[in-house]
């Protein structure tokens, strides 16, 4: 089983190098792009002997204990069964 | 009296944190290294600069799981003094022993450069030799200064005396220009509500010799000095 983790930055904390990103597509004359927020993803291999349930949990608390930092980061989670 | 610097993988301002101590203030000093638990000889941790592990994943998130830090979290809460210098406050941060964090300077680069930095409160262990609202010229050399807290807690932190230094220009005016990193409120150093525990990004062991540009950092160590050598008096 496989966790997808996706941590990203809080609507409300600015993201420089989102921005810098966002500035330099329009420079290169990309339309239709409004804003461009960067984050961090994650793929976790979780044994096989976990189900579904406590895979979730256990990914769940790496996500939150470990990977993202509360004061400025939310994350996401998908469990990706074989 | 005693001193303690951490030595994480990574860190490298432990010698120069040594060196002060030693030379400068006169003061008996160890390295303890990040799997060490026992604290009980030292009056006062410094988490030194550096790029403990790399940095990876943000800066000072994987130093706080260390055993140290289990160590250094007790300590803290026994009122004894922790001083963090640039990945020293980023670990203390990520460890939730200062709040807020520190986030990707605002213009994405790395300093490495003397800035001004003003006195907010001199009435802390660690500024009581300083004057309050005095300008110190000391070096930055971080990618993630840029100090960021919710509304919530920046004004405790006002409220409570907590802000302890801010950037500045040469004459201690807060404008936008003076603010290297984008940092909320101009900080660039807060302490905890117990005032025993302080962390900073500028690099005040970088500044405790006129040789090297500035020797204004010496203050900071030397009111810390003194106020442990007060304590054992009384």
């Amino acid at each position: 089983m496989k966790a997808k983790v996706y941590v990203t930055l809080k609507p409300s904390v600015l993201d420089p190098q989102g921005k810098a990103i966002h500035h330099s597509v329009e420079l290169m004359g990309w339309q239709g792009i409004t804003d461009i927020r960067q984050g961090k993803y994650f793929e976790i291999a979780l044994a096989e002997t976990l189900d579904a349930e406590r895979a979730r949990a256990l990914a769940e608390r790496l996500a939150r204990e470990v990977l993202s930092n509360p004061v400025i980061e939310d994350y996401r989670i998908e469990i990706e069964e074989p | 009296m005693k001193f303690g610097v951490i030595v994480f993988p990574g860190s490298n301002c432990d010698h120069d944190a040594y060196h002060v101590v030693s030379k400068h203030v006169g003061q008996p000093v160890d390295f303890i290294w990040h799997r060490e638990t026992d604290l009980s000889a030292y009056d006062a941790i410094i988490i030194p600069g550096g790029f403990s592990y790399g940095d990876y994943l943000r800066a000072g998130a994987l130093a706080r799981f260390s055993p140290v830090m289990q160590s250094v979290r007790k300590f803290a809460a026994h009122g004894r003094f922790v001083l963090g210098i640039c990945n020293g406050f980023q670990i203390l941060c990520e460890a939730g022993l200062l709040p807020g964090a520190l986030m990707r300077n605002r213009d994405l680069h790395f300093i490495c450069r003397h800035v001004h930095v003003r006195v907010e409160n001199s009435d802390t262990p660690f500024t009581h030799m300083l004057k309050q609202g005095a300008v110190l010229r000391l070096p930055i050399a971080h990618a993630e200064g840029n100090y960021f807290c919710d509304d919530a807690t920046l004004d405790e932190l006002e409220r409570e005396g907590r802000i302890i230094f801010r950037y500045c220009d040469e004459r201690g005016r807060l404008t936008d220009t003076s603010n290297p990193n984008g940092s909320r409120a101009s900080i660039a150093g807060i302490c905890n509500r117990g005032r025993n525990v302080l962390g900073m990004m500028p690099h005040p062991e970088r500044a405790c010799e006129d040789l090297l540009g500035s020797s204004d950092g010496s203050a900071i160590f030397n009111s810390l000095a003194t106020t442990i050598a007060k304590m054992a008096e009384s």
